[in-house]
């Protein structure tokens, strides 16, 4: 929050109070700006806190822990699965949504223990690699574990999941007010992932100013001066593995709650890439920077899905690109021209480890 | 005196090369130790044995009148040895401040959970530890820089918060590679001032060095390594006349065996 308030130009810095309430506002008034777009542009605002949360935690383990994962969206995909199997007709459960999405949730950080305990002695590319694989492994697996015995229905994935129902209230039911004013599922959606994501935002900057942060941070800069000072390197590395695996899993968990629906095809390697383009694209290991980088890379497809196709229309009378091919290609270029003018991100700015105020007056700079 | 650490017949390999070969010797409380010889006798080698960075052979550390786990440097600190590095290994992106708060990181015990909830505990041992790093900045005199980020710091500035981020693990043992490397002469009299100010507090010191009037002036004891072997365990003045020590200094060809 105060990050994303300093990081506005000018304001920012020279009023960080009202810039933090622009904020505030900015977040609490964005679906009904979205909506006088038309209303799928409030689905991919819903779309967009949900790829903000994949970011912050993505960002625990690449950004603060130094640890590059190209597997992330596996954890997505145990949440979003775990939610499936326990809250869908599919195997005819229906637990309540407080206890899904914690069992969704403590599912993924069990995958990412799993994961971990074998390969965090690997560094870099290395581990990369291995993650890589364990993505595509937890797909196939959603993919081909339809035989002999049905578990995840397989390549149809798996329909008529539960949706968010708090207290007895279904947020996937229209608010009728008056005669003509209805208030969206699609807005509640959205207050309901902005408050997760406001969730995130103070529980992961909590660790990051704590002990624990700084053990990630020492990982990340240097791994054997961190041994050195007695960090147990095995163990720090595996719990942000596994805070990072839980915040995907509940992401994952209100995924398919909004969207009904769940297949494999939605957790492909490029999905986890994609992830991972933001938190560079935003500025790795900085809060502000990653939130603005999913903000921008999730609308961006939607973006173009609904301008590039009249404008090639209006132009050549043709759609000669399609816009997912066009998606690609702006991410690259996007990428390169970043890592070439500003590597450190969209906003670079230095992260805080520590509260220099708990000192007091006479050291305070 | 009583003895703090005791190195017992180390023997440490690289495949056929022999670093370190029945290397013993033993640490007093109290004391500044210096472990001299020329570059690639196995100074480093014999810091990264008894650090638990590298596993040895043969031999054994003991430590406090317990064995020190081999192989494991977290729980060597834990027990209470410290290091720096003779090419200084900061982490580059926390601040001077950050930077010795996370040495605190294993004299610190708060859990994800109480930090995830923010209990009282998990904040008090923020204030203390955040207290504490500001104290041992001030103790290392770079307190002004407190809050630039390490990489930013001059050279020997960088050495002493690398002293500082130690010191905040709480050792017994303090073990310095190379701390004067690269310094020049008014930085090495006031690193010589802050060692003195650490052994006077309590902290015993192992010293790696090659400024000889450095070490001379400075240390209780010198050994000196040539080869993997210990050649010479004595007072300065002593090692100073030291005839196997000086063939080994100046490449002569008398015989190593003088010293056994």
């Amino acid at each position: 929050m105060n990050e994303l308030a300093l990081a506005i130009p000018y304001l920012g810095k020279n009023n960080p109070k009202a810039a933090r309430w622009v904020v505030l506002l900015i977040a609490l008034v964005a679906p009904m700006i979205a909506i006088s777009f038309g209303r799928s542009w409030v689905r991919i605002l819903d779309f967009a806190m949900l790829y903000v949360l994949l970011a912050i935690g993505l960002n625990l383990v690449v950004g603060f822990a130094g640890l590059l994962d190209l597997g992330y969206i596996a954890f997505y995909a145990v949440g979003a699965y775990t939610f499936a199997f326990l809250g869908s007709p599919h195997f005819d459960i229906h637990l309540p949504f407080w206890i899904v999405l914690p069992m969704g949730a403590a599912a993924a950080a069990l995958a990412g223990i799993i994961l971990g305990l074998p390969t965090l002695r690997l560094r870099g590319d290395y581990l990369a690699i291995v993650t890589l694989g364990f993505g595509e492994i937890i797909r196939i697996f959603m993919n081909n574990l339809n035989y002999p015995i049905n578990i995840t229905n397989g390549p149809q994935g798996i329909n008529g999941i539960d949706p968010l129902v708090l207290f007895g209230w279904d947020l996937s039911r229209p608010i009728p007010v008056t005669d003509d004013f209805i208030i969206n599922p699609l807005f509640l959606y959205y207050y309901a992932f902005l408050i997760c994501v406001a969730g995130a935002i103070v529980l992961v900057q909590r660790l990051q100013v704590s002990r624990i942060g700084r053990a990630w941070a020492a990982i990340r800069d240097d791994e054997l001066a961190a041994k050195a000072i007695g960090i147990n390197t095995r163990n720090m590395k595996l719990l942000a593995f596994s805070l990072g695996a839980t915040f995907g899993g509940v992401s994952g968990g209100l995924f398919a709650a909004f969207q009904g629906f769940v297949s494999p095809e939605s957790f492909s390697l490029m999905e986890s890439i994609a992830v991972l383009t933001m938190i560079v694209f935003g500025g790795m290991g900085n809060l502000a920077g990653v939130i603005v980088g999913a903000l921008l890379l999730s609308a961006l497809p939607e973006v173009l899905r609904h301008v590039a196709i009249p404008i090639q229309q209006a132009l050549f009378n043709d759609v000669l690109l399609d816009p997912e091919v066009l998606r690609m290609l702006l991410l690259s270029l996007a990428m390169i021209f970043m890592m070439l003018l500003r590597p450190a991100g969209m906003i670079p700015a230095h992260s805080r480890y520590s509260r220099p105020e708990l000192l007091g007056q006479e050291a305070v700079k | 005196m009583i003895t703090l650490l005791e190195a017992k017949n180390i023997t440490k390999r690289f495949g056929g090369l022999t670093a370190l070969s029945d290397v013993s010797l033993t640490i007093r409380k109290g004391e500044v130790y210096g472990l001299i010889g020329p570059n690639g006798a196995g100074k480093t080698t014999f810091f990264n044995v008894l650090t638990g960075a590298y596993v040895a052979e043969e031999g054994e550390v003991v430590f406090n009148g317990t064995e020190l786990p081999a192989g494991k440097p977290h729980e060597v600190v834990a027990s209470g040895i410290a290091r720096t590095f003779q090419n200084i290994r900061l982490f580059r992106e926390l601040t001077a401040l950050e930077n010795v708060m996370a040495g605190h990181h294993i004299r610190s015990r708060a859990n994800p959970f109480e930090i995830l909830f923010q209990t009282r505990h998990a904040k008090e041992e923020e204030r203390l530890i955040t207290e504490r790093a500001y104290e041992l900045l001030k103790y290392v005199g770079i307190e002004r820089f407190a809050h630039t980020v390490s990489k930013n710091l001059s050279y020997g500035d960088q050495r002493r918060l690398e002293i500082a981020r130690a010191l905040a693990t709480e050792p017994q043992l303090l073990a310095l590679d190379e701390p004067a490397a690269g310094m020049n002469a008014t930085e090495t009299v006031r690193l010589r001032e802050l060692i003195e100010t650490i052994r006077h507090d309590g902290v015993t010191v192992l010293i790696i060095e090659h400024d000889v009037k450095l070490m001379m002036g400075l240390c209780d004891r010198l050994a000196v390594l040539d080869f993997g072997r210990k050649i010479a365990e004595d007072v300065p003045a002593m090692v100073q006349k030291n005839e196997a020590v000086i063939s080994a200094y100046l490449g002569g060809h008398a015989t190593t065996g003088a010293a056994k």
